[in-house]
């Protein structure tokens, strides 16, 4: 359970903003899942409430997801495509190293326009806090 | 925000000693300093692991002879251990494939690794860095606090110029200098060592230039037996 791992950074980041703007309780963490890392939503979920048990400021928060499309965009020829266009092309064990490590896309993936490893980015690559909302 | 940044200083808590083994120039012996202080320290039952940053050129799996393992998921990435070293790169996942990436997708790839990997109780942590000062010089700075550069030179003097910019970088950034260790030492000249100690910096000692050193990679065993680990054992005790 690699989500686990993420999971936690984002129970700990959030914890260190409560400290940080002297919040009693969280009410509400956004939290943005991009396209390319794959992570499993439910996996997702179930870490963070078992990582939340022991931690008071959690116990009314929602965690919301928003889901985030993967767009790469070529450095050589600028055209723009998104991951679940190539995902039926990638096997198990492409798809299994770009979840771990994202950027491993460069090796398993190549521009539809030029053929190009030199891309970017642009959205969508993995786990971000979109916000914190709660109660002083 | 990114949910990762934070959580990298708690994976790295139990770990007592990060030392990243770097270098201006390419070829110069950091994956073979690397690799061989992470094996020497683990014969002498220190808890190692080995992370190899070199994302461009990784090699320490070459050296040590490491193939056919694979992280463990357990809420996180679990390195697998081999000879007693926990080893993390990312051959796992890119396997021999090139790596055709730029600044940002080298940090973002560092990050990850980081904020994923739980190394447990280790002594040491050797990081096997690529050439140059750059993203990934400046992201280990950034992230492993604590972290203590072991820097390698040869007897060139056109590395050692380009050694003097990774000193002057690191100086400037108060980050723990180790010393310099002269690798590929060729003869009896003290040249290196006078330059390193204007520097003020520790002149921490010699590898002499093993010919034979190409037919001990890949095999744990010969190398063991070589004049390489040899002078890395000698040098162990100067990094305290």
């Amino acid at each position: 359970m690699h989500e686990w791992a993420l999971a936690e950074g984002v129970i700990d980041t959030t914890v260190k903003v409560s400290r940080e703007k002297k919040l009693k309780e969280i009410s509400r963490v956004v939290i943005t899942l991009g396209e390319l890392q794959q992570i499993d939503e439910e996996i997702f979920k179930f870490a963070l409430r078992e990582i939340i048990k022991p931690t008071s400021i959690f116990k009314k928060t929602e965690f919301k997801f928003e889901k985030e499309k993967a767009v790469l965009r070529c450095k050589v020829c600028t055209t723009e495509w998104e991951f679940g266009d190539m995902l039926c092309g990638l096997d198990d064990v492409e798809v299994e190293s770009i979840h771990f490590i994202p950027e491993m896309s460069h090796i398993y993936m190549k521009c539809p326009g030029c053929g190009s490893r030199d891309f970017e980015i642009v959205k969508g690559r993995g786990v971000w806090i979109a916000s914190i909302e709660g109660m002083e | 925000m990114d949910p990762r940044l934070n959580i990298i200083a708690h994976r790295l808590e139990n770990v007592d000693r990060l030392i990243a083994v770097s270098g201006g120039k390419g070829g110069i012996g950091k994956s073979s300093v690397a690799s061989t202080l992470a094996l020497c320290l683990s014969k002498k039952n220190y808890r190692v692991g080995l992370l190899d940053l070199d994302f461009y050129g990784p090699s320490c799996h070459l050296i040590l002879g490491i193939k056919g393992v694979y992280p463990e998921e357990e809420r996180g990435i679990l390195p697998p251990q081999v000879y007693g070293i926990k080893f993390m790169s990312i051959v796992y996942y890119a396997k021999e494939n090139p790596l055709t990436v730029r600044g940002i997708d080298i940090s973002n790839s560092i990050i990850e690794l980081l904020a994923i990997t739980r190394w447990e109780e280790l002594d040491f942590l050797i990081i096997d860095m690529p050439p140059g000062i750059g993203d990934t010089t400046l992201d280990v700075i950034r992230l492993l606090k604590g972290v203590e550069f072991l820097v390698i030179t040869t007897p060139s003097k056109v590395v050692l110029e380009t050694v003097k910019k990774t000193l002057e970088m690191l100086k400037e950034a108060h980050v723990p200098i180790l010393g310099v260790i002269e690798n590929m030492k060729l003869n009896n000249s003290s040249w290196t060592r006078q330059e390193i100690e204007t520097f003020d910096v520790k002149y921490l000692g010699e590898i002499g230039f093993d010919r034979s050193f190409e037919d001990f990679v890949g095999d744990r065993n010969k190398l063991l037996k070589s004049s390489f680990v040899e002078d890395i054992n000698k040098l162990i005790p100067n990094l305290d």
